[in-house]
């Protein structure tokens, strides 16, 4: 049987590129080294797969072709005013480009699921800066260990065991027994279970934690016996231990950017790890969950100078979360018109926003099964990246790999292919518009 | 009862992330987790149905003891039965508050929807 070694794994941010697949007549057979999730993504790729484009007709669906499809895409999008394109983090970043490019030649306004995870990060990043470091950095220097607000053990269940726990690194050479782990989270989660220290915060509280965090390192002590639910000599404790590591690092998770305070609460963490570097090496940085969300915000900050939420409207980008990402504009009833690829918003959207976006003509361009594309107009099925096509894709830690292609899809077209078509689709149709209105 | 709830990933949800017309998606997100001494005040056990709502609006979710929440805390995995009831506004950061949110919670003599109803539902209504 043909075996593949180091195979990058396209489902979370860790991007495991020590992956090795076993293909038998086509089919992937076997696959070592992957967590639940990415064996499943592996073994199970040929299931709940969409097998031909498809067009709206009233409350059924009619099987088009691929040119019907497309051609249907780009009079939805040259026809809207105000097109939203939205998801793009389970894709390539070669797509990425050609889909920025598409929403600058439309005037519309592009955003992916970092607006619903780690946009308020992006926020903080903005205002304070990234002290951060590359997970093979964490796996050789970590001492001190903490997730906070994060659950690896359900999200990115091999985050632990290749990068931060247990790995032997240069200098961490007995692996967990060198290291200390704390979490800090509102419930205790499978991974609190496994901390040296487990510190529980009380839902919506975890600002005025850090604060107090940053208040005992300056000033030794706080005026109250307790912080969000947090004994103050358990804070006390763990200041020390901060300070006292060789080399810390605070993983974070949705549970700061989702709950109250949002891009604030994570302001104070690297705020923290700031005033930590006055006294030792400490580090941040954010569990991205799809495996490349993280490319989407690194092309579209070379590509516009912004990472996420940016609109075309003016001709020129404009980047204003709270007015340009995607749930903000679907709420207001600011767009009239969508193009989804790569993600299921309305399956991770609040119902308020889902409504609207099943009112709008929508296009949907995805591997599989979403319920997105129960509500769409337009559905096209695409190649699975990273195991049907290669691409290029971002780890949590900004590094760049290269996706293989493991197996053939015959008589799919890539998110690519699809999205290169549209946009030469809809440049077609804009310039003969131009022409009438110039003959006129 | 009120109570506050958190949404976010588990391995079951993203196990299935890519079957959402399916019943394991439903068995994986379609659930309350509870701490299991508000369960007993609420006269409820395991597998029963109850329905949580808030400011936006209501949905049936069956209900599973969590010892690893605290009293007055809840957890349901991110998908749309928990974002049937998360609030729509961003505070102008782009970011729903999908965690932190009040709701209520009673026993309920609904029916769980799979998640294709469930967005057709909200969808369309």
């Amino acid at each position: 049987m043909p075996t593949i070694e180091d195979v990058v794994c396209p489902f979370c941010g860790c991007l495991c590129d020590d992956i090795v697949v076993r293909v038998e007549n086509g089919e992937i057979r076997e696959v070592e080294n992957a967590c639940k999730f990415g064996a499943h993504r592996f073994l199970t790729v040929k299931k709940h797969r969409i097998k031909r484009p498809m067009i709206r007709e009233g409350q059924e669906f009619k099987e088009v072709s691929y040119e019907e499809a497309i051609e249907r895409a780009v009079e939805i999008l040259t026809n809207a005013k105000k097109p939203l394109l939205y998801g793009f983090s389970s894709t390539s970043c070669e797509v990425h480009e050609v889909a920025i490019e598409l929403a600058e030649v439309l005037g519309a306004v592009i955003d992916n699921t970092a607006s619903v995870c780690h946009g308020p990060s992006v926020l903080a990043i903005q205002e304070v800066g990234y002290p951060s470091v590359t997970l093979g950095e964490v796996k050789n220097r970590a001492d001190l260990v903490v997730y906070w607000a994060c659950n690896p053990i359900h999200a990115h269940p091999r985050h632990m065991s290749r990068y931060t726990l247990f790995p032997r690194g240069m200098w961490t050479d007995k692996g967990k027994l060198d290291r200390f782990l704390v979490v800090v989270d509102v419930r205790r989660t499978e991974t609190a279970e496994m901390a040296d220290l487990f510190i529980k915060v009380k839902p919506g509280y975890d600002f005025e934690v850090l604060n107090a965090l940053r208040t005992i390192l300056r000033k030794g002590d706080i005026p109250t016996n307790e912080v969000g639910g947090v004994p103050k000599e358990t804070l006390k404790e763990l200041v020390e231990r901060m300070k006292n590591c060789k080399f810390g690092i605070i993983f974070f998770g949705v549970g700061l950017t989702m709950s109250r305070g949002k891009h604030r609460n994570i302001a104070e963490a690297i705020k923290l790890v700031r005033d930590l570097n006055d006294y030792t090496k400490f580090s941040i940085m954010a569990m991205r969950g799809h495996y490349n969300v993280t490319g989407f915000n690194e092309v579209l900050t070379w590509e516009s100078g912004f990472p996420f939420a940016v609109d075309f409207t003016r001709g020129y980008p404009w980047f204003n979360p709270g007015e340009t990402d995607a749930n903000s504009l679907l709420q207001n009833r600011d767009v009239d018109a969508a193009l989804v690829i790569a993600s299921d918003p309305a399956a991770h959207f609040p119902r308020e926003s889902v409504r609207y976006l099943a009112k709008i003509p929508l296009v949907v361009i995805d591997p599989f099964e979403s319920l997105t594309s129960k509500i769409a107009d337009v559905v096209i099925p695409s190649k699975v990246v990273g195991i049907e096509e290669e691409g290029s894709a971002y780890r949590m830690d900004a590094v760049p790999l290269r996706l293989k292609k493991i197996i053939e899809a015959e008589g799919l077209l890539s998110d690519l292919e699809i999205m290169e078509r549209i946009l030469e689709g809809v440049r077609r149709r804009l310039s003969k518009t131009r022409e009438a209105v110039a003959e006129r | 009862m009120e109570f506050i709830l958190i949404t976010g990933r588990t391995m079951h949800q993203g196990e299935t992330i890519h079957q959402k017309c399916s019943e394991e998606y439903m068995k994986a997100c379609a659930i309350c987790e509870m701490n299991p001494e508000d369960m007993k005040e609420m006269g409820v056990k395991e597998g029963d149905v109850v329905r949580v709502s808030s400011e936006a609006g209501e949905v049936d979710v069956y209900v599973k003891p969590c010892e690893g929440l605290d009293r007055g805390v809840v957890f349901i995995p991110m998908g749309p039965w928990a974002n049937a009831v998360i609030p729509a506004g961003t505070d102008s950061t782009g970011m729903p508050s999908f965690k932190g949110i009040r709701v209520r919670i009673e026993k309920s003599d609904g029916m769980v929807l799979r998640a294709d109803e469930l967005v057709m539902r909200y969808a369309y209504d």
